[in-house]
């Protein structure tokens, strides 16, 4: 195999709140960088192909894979992943707690993805029909098929936050 | 990790010309959605890749002097969708590229990768071929624009040339004024799939809306590349609107197009839904156009 130079690159940008800076290897995705160097280790590898959604994470306020994302993109971006919810003493978010109480989990690991999506729609501040939830929603995979707990927790949370009871 | 051989990140649309140059075996990546994945199964290990992603001076949709709608390469699929000016005058655009994989691939997805790669089955490319947008260039000679029916030569490969990248992609005045269109996506499953088969049709009535005056229709997968379907065109232009109208316009698209026998669908079942997608999304894009039926 043919040898070539290692090329590295500072990367500076705001991981959930915090400036902070690194010097990653430039074949690194931003999964690899958010793992190895922050253990950020809710940022799951799944498919690695962007197709599950396990990896998710929110850069400037948007829904991305994480596998399919070079790091050195990352430069000037503000990052956010589920260890970017808890409160300063490890509370849990209205979102996560919603989906503990409607037992939205199962073996967890799609769980932190489908939680940052879950965050992006509820950031919007709209109200949303269960069909657009659905497909707001579509770009996760969750192989114990919990999508009907999953789909309550989100529209609980969404008329929580609407300060709305939820239409039976 | 990737397996990449080097990245060159381009700072301006000048340097990624002189990258491209320096560097004519890398391959641009701008989303990466397709170019990380091929990247990973092996298709493009080992390659340079010059990274076009930073440059958000190809990002963002305006009207140019001549009111043509004018979409930076790099504008991705779900801010294509929510523009003001796409939902005004081309909204089915925004409507075909929301049905581009699942919301990440489409935050992330670009107008400018969906149509450089050349496939057949792109959600953009169908639309794009309908309303005969044009593509811009911006190489060591310039700028260059092309008709986009003329920027895809086969399957995979389009007419990007040493140096250049996709600066633009231009919807025509002539187009999208007084025009009103529909895609219809035919798949498998409502999210995370390739079409089977991708139909664009754009109507404009007459002022009593009694007149179908202009109507195009493109599909994707129906042929190696994107394809208009100008027999049918011919056979709905200048004629009274009705549901027959919107039949035989259908059945007219056979004489147009070309499907292959895929894993994906037979011929002769592409040649089917072809031909009910063409009803629909005439009839739809009339109702669109305020034509009563």
């Amino acid at each position: 195999m043919e040898k070539h130079e290692m090329q590295y690159k500072a990367v500076r940008f705001n991981l959930n709140g915090k400036d902070v800076e690194k010097i990653v290897d430039v074949r690194a995705s931003l999964t690899d960088m958010l793992r190895n160097d922050f253990r950020m280790t809710s940022v799951k590898k799944g498919c690695e192909v962007g197709e599950c959604g396990a990896c998710n994470v929110l850069i400037d306020g948007e829904a991305f894979n994480s596998c399919i994302y070079l790091a050195v993109w990352a430069d000037g971006k503000h990052i956010r992943t589920l260890e970017g919810l808890l409160g300063p003493n490890g509370e849990l978010s209205d979102i996560q707690q919603a989906f503990v109480e409607e037992a939205a989990i199962q073996c967890g690991f799609c769980t932190p993805g489908f939680i940052l999506t879950s965050v992006e729609i509820l950031e919007s501040g709209r109200e949303y029909t269960d069909e657009e939830l659905r497909k707001l929603l579509s770009g996760h995979l969750c192989r114990c098929t919990g999508y009907e707990n999953i789909l309550r927790a989100v529209k609980k949370t969404m008329y929580r936050r609407l300060g709305r009871p939820m239409p039976q | 990790m990737y397996d990449m051989k080097a990245l060159y990140e381009v700072e301006s649309v000048q340097n990624a010309v002189e990258l491209r140059l320096a560097h004519p075996e890398a391959q641009i990546i701008a989303g990466g959605s397709d170019v990380l994945v091929q990247m990973r199964e092996g298709k493009r290990a080992g390659k340079e890749l010059i990274s076009i992603y930073g440059l958000d001076e190809l990002r963002g949709i305006t009207l140019d002097e001549e009111e043509n709608l004018r979409i930076g390469s790099l504008t991705s699929f779900s801010h294509i969708t929510r523009d003001p000016l796409i939902q005004k005058y081309c909204n089915v655009l925004g409507e075909a590229v929301d049905q581009v994989g699942g919301p990440q691939v489409r935050n992330i997805g670009t107008i400018g990768g969906n149509t450089c790669n050349g496939v057949t089955s792109a959600d953009s490319a169908s639309t794009l071929h309908a309303y005969e947008a044009v593509v811009e260039l911006t190489g060591p000679g310039g700028v260059r624009r092309l008709p986009i029916h003329e920027f895809y030569i086969k399957a995979g490969k389009v007419d990007l040339r040493e140096g250049e990248i996709q600066t633009a992609i231009l919807i025509p005045k002539a187009s999208y004024e007084n025009t009103f269109g529909h895609y219809v996506k035919y798949a498998m499953r409502n999210a995370m799939d390739i079409a089977t088969l991708g139909t664009s049709v754009n109507v404009r009535l007459s002022a009593d809306k009694k007149t179908v005056e202009r109507c195009r229709i493109a599909f994707g997968v129906a042929g190696p590349v994107p394809m208009r379907a100008e027999r049918a065109e011919s056979a709905a232009n200048g004629q009274p609107l009705s549901v027959e109208l919107a039949e035989t316009f259908a059945k007219t698209v056979l004489e147009d197009i070309n499907p292959r026998d895929s894993w994906r669908a037979s011929k002769a079942f592409r040649q089917h839904i072809a031909v009910e997608s063409a009803k629909r999304a005439f009839l739809e894009s009339a109702k669109l156009a305020g034509g009563v039926l």
